[in-house]
């Protein structure tokens, strides 16, 4: 593992055809860090679930609307910031899709994936308006497979 | 995503490849499910081998597509599933929602 410092931004508009610019971003880095495949992975389908709902659940598709991702590599640590230009909405709503009543639902695993994936995930809001997503993983955790 | 369709012994066998994603993919799966339940097809295979990425929404799509089915007398059930594919249905727990099969002519022989 590499221990040298990365900082990468990137601005995309609200466009689903955008997430896979940022999940390769995240892929590249984690790979150029020494994390392995299926490690490099996870961490894009976490990034390409926080960027999803950052166009349509924040920013709503509306593609004026931008959404700010920073990929900060320390070491072996990772944190990743995406945010969006939208109202926000209550982590506390979003259902558990392991409860029996919601496992048959056609939406609301992604934040799930997210917090199976990364070590941690936790949202920020912020008075002037939109949600801030802040996911960290320390990449010497190895995952062979999707193991929490 | 690109997909193909023939039929073996009365069962749907429609072949996906490439991503089932949000805004890629996953609308396209539904209207396909949707084609066969309405064309009276109700013995639906899908062969998941050419799948290359699948995510919240596709996973969500291929649920929807299970109970419209289902819903509808008719069964659909999974073929040659990828193991990131395979993870993320285990890991949410979906994995014994459908039934998977590696092996075609055992999977036509189920239904």
């Amino acid at each position: 593992m590499e221990s040298e410092s990365e900082r990468v931004e990137i601005t995309i508009s609200s466009r689903f055809e955008n997430i896979e610019l940022v999940q390769v971003i995240a892929e590249h880095l984690c790979e150029t860090a020494g994390l392995d495949d299926d490690g490099s992975h996870w961490i894009g389908m976490a990034v390409r679930e926080g960027v999803a709902n950052a166009i349509k659940h924040g920013n709503k598709l509306d593609v004026r609307k931008k959404v700010y991702a920073i990929f900060d590599l320390k070491g072996a640590q990772l944190a990743i910031v995406i945010s969006d230009e939208g109202e926000g909405f209550d982590p506390a709503n979003v259902s558990d899709p392991l409860n029996p009543q919601n496992l048959m639902k056609t939406s609301g695993r992604g934040i799930f994936y997210m917090r199976t994936f990364m070590d941690k995930v936790d949202y920020t809001f912020t008075p002037a308006g939109g949600t801030q997503l802040v996911m960290t993983k320390n990449l010497t955790h190895k995952s062979d497979s999707v193991n929490p | 995503m690109k997909t193909s369709t023939r039929t073996v012994d009365g069962v749907e066998i429609i072949n996906l490849q490439g991503k089932i994603t949000i805004g890629s993919g996953d609308s396209q799966l539904r209207d396909i499910i949707g084609d066969c339940l309405k064309d009276g097809k109700t013995k639906i295979l899908l062969d998941m081998k050419g799948v290359t990425t699948i995510d919240s929404s596709g996973i969500g799509e291929l649920v929807g597509s299970f109970t419209t089915a289902t819903n509808r007398g008719g069964k659909l059930k999974l073929l040659h599933l990828p193991a990131k594919v395979t993870d993320l249905l285990q890991v949410t727990q979906l994995i014994t929602v459908f039934e998977v099969y590696e092996d075609e002519q055992e999977a036509l022989k189920s239904f």
